[in-house]
């Protein structure tokens, strides 16, 4: 065989696994994102693609980080066992009990805080974290309870709030320039007026 | 380390396209789709994209704390606009005010006015309302909200970031003397905007 057809061949064999690749697309769940990776990443995945958890979250964790570093140590710890609490009721709730669609709030009330820049007690951030928490939790715990891996996607879902809590209230808590102190205000604006505008959208 | 041929990386691309996800064919223009067709919203309009602008540059001319009072008032009180347009309560004359909102920023910026910041933030809380309201009554429906959202909303911050970025030349004389010539066009550009509307 010529090195010519030999090169032909490698491509139809490539061309041949990249279709074979292709076709075997999983299908998409409505719920939890499947990443093949199993339901630790999917719960990982779910995060970083549902921005209705990913920005009250970060959004909470840069408060926290703003009211200094001990507020910032409790929102890392309160906000991912809270929501984790949350997911565990959601699951055994799934499909007896139902919340309202009320992320508009979290938006408003997170985002509000940020923007207005008040200096609110350690415990008053400690509670706002821990009912966030439980509301997101539980919202995502009732829809992963129709897979069987809930309770693991659950983990992986509180262990990425953990790891962003902590990447962005630590880095809150270490801005020195004024610029980057009002860029987190202007981000708490938009997520409050991203809120204000959900509400619109839900009450239309 | 042996580099892939070109021809595997035409085959990578291939799969990659193969690999993406099922079309959406029912979408139709001008939904509220996503993400980005947020961000298209409020650069569609020219009266948008230079009231936003102007406030961003009056900001910079101010300085502190306009320059990031202002960034934080608008997008909020733009939003309390654009849910009374999403619930239909009566605002007469919009595009009047909307253009009157060019005049203004842009008279505000040729002649570097400084009033007390309470009026700065009430004026821009103001005219905010105007452009909030008129894009929630053109705001598509569609199924993605919060996306949609989200790219309105930065897309409208974005547009102040970039006006602030320009005022940043008000510390040289030239710079003074570019945005005086920039604010005025933006009132002369509301003043035809003005005689549209009103028309």
């Amino acid at each position: 065989m010529t090195s010519w057809s030999r090169g032909h061949q490698r491509v139809a064999s490539d061309a041949l696994a990249a279709l074979s690749g292709a076709l075997a697309v999983s299908p998409a769940e409505a719920h939890l994102v499947t990443t093949g990776l199993g339901p630790i990443y999917d719960g990982v995945s779910h995060v970083f693609l549902s921005p209705e958890d990913l920005v009250p979250a970060v959004v909470l964790a840069l408060l926290g980080g703003r009211c200094g570093p001990e507020t910032g140590r409790r929102v890392l710890f309160v906000l991912p066992l809270a929501w984790l609490l949350g997911g565990l009721v959601g699951l055994v709730a799934a499909g007896v009990a139902a919340l309202p669609d009320l992320a508009w709030l979290s938006f408003v009330i997170v985002g509000g805080l940020v923007a207005a820049n008040l200096k609110l007690s350690s415990a008053i951030i400690t509670a706002l974290a821990a009912l966030l928490g439980l509301f997101h939790g539980f919202l995502n715990g009732s829809t992963m309870g129709y897979s069987a891996d809930g309770l693991r996607a659950l983990i992986g879902v509180a262990a990425t709030i953990f790891v962003l809590s902590a990447l962005f209230a630590a880095a809150v808590v270490a801005f020195r320039q004024e610029a980057l102190r009002i860029g987190v205000q202007v981000l708490g604006s938009w997520t409050a007026a991203t809120g204000i505008l959900l509400l619109g959208w839900l009450l239309r | 380390m042996k580099r892939p041929s070109g021809t595997r990386s035409i085959l990578l691309g291939l799969f990659c396209l193969l690999s993406a996800g099922s079309a959406e064919a029912h979408i139709l223009p001008g939904q509220a789709t996503g993400f980005f067709s947020g961000i298209l919203h409020p650069i569609s309009g020219l009266d948008h994209i230079l009231a936003m602008v102007s406030v961003g540059v009056w900001g910079a001319q101010l300085g502190a704390p306009a320059i990031w009072v202002l960034p934080v008032t608008f997008p909020i009180m733009m939003a309390f606009g654009g849910l009374a347009g999403f619930l239909g309560v009566p605002l007469p004359a919009i595009e009047i005010g909307i253009a009157l909102s060019m005049v203004v920023l842009g008279a505000a910026v040729t002649l570097e006015a400084k009033p007390p910041q309470f009026a700065v933030m009430a004026v821009v809380a103001f005219f905010a309302i105007f452009h909030g309201y008129a894009h929630g009554t053109e705001l598509p429906r569609g199924d993605s909200a919060l996306l949609y959202s989200l790219g309105f909303v930065m897309a409208t911050g974005c547009l102040h970031l970039l006006g602030i970025t320009l005022g940043l030349i008000h510390r040289w004389a030239w710079g003074k003397g570019a945005l005086r010539l920039a604010g005025t066009a933006v009132s002369l550009i509301g003043v035809f905007f003005l005689w549209s509307a009103a028309a």
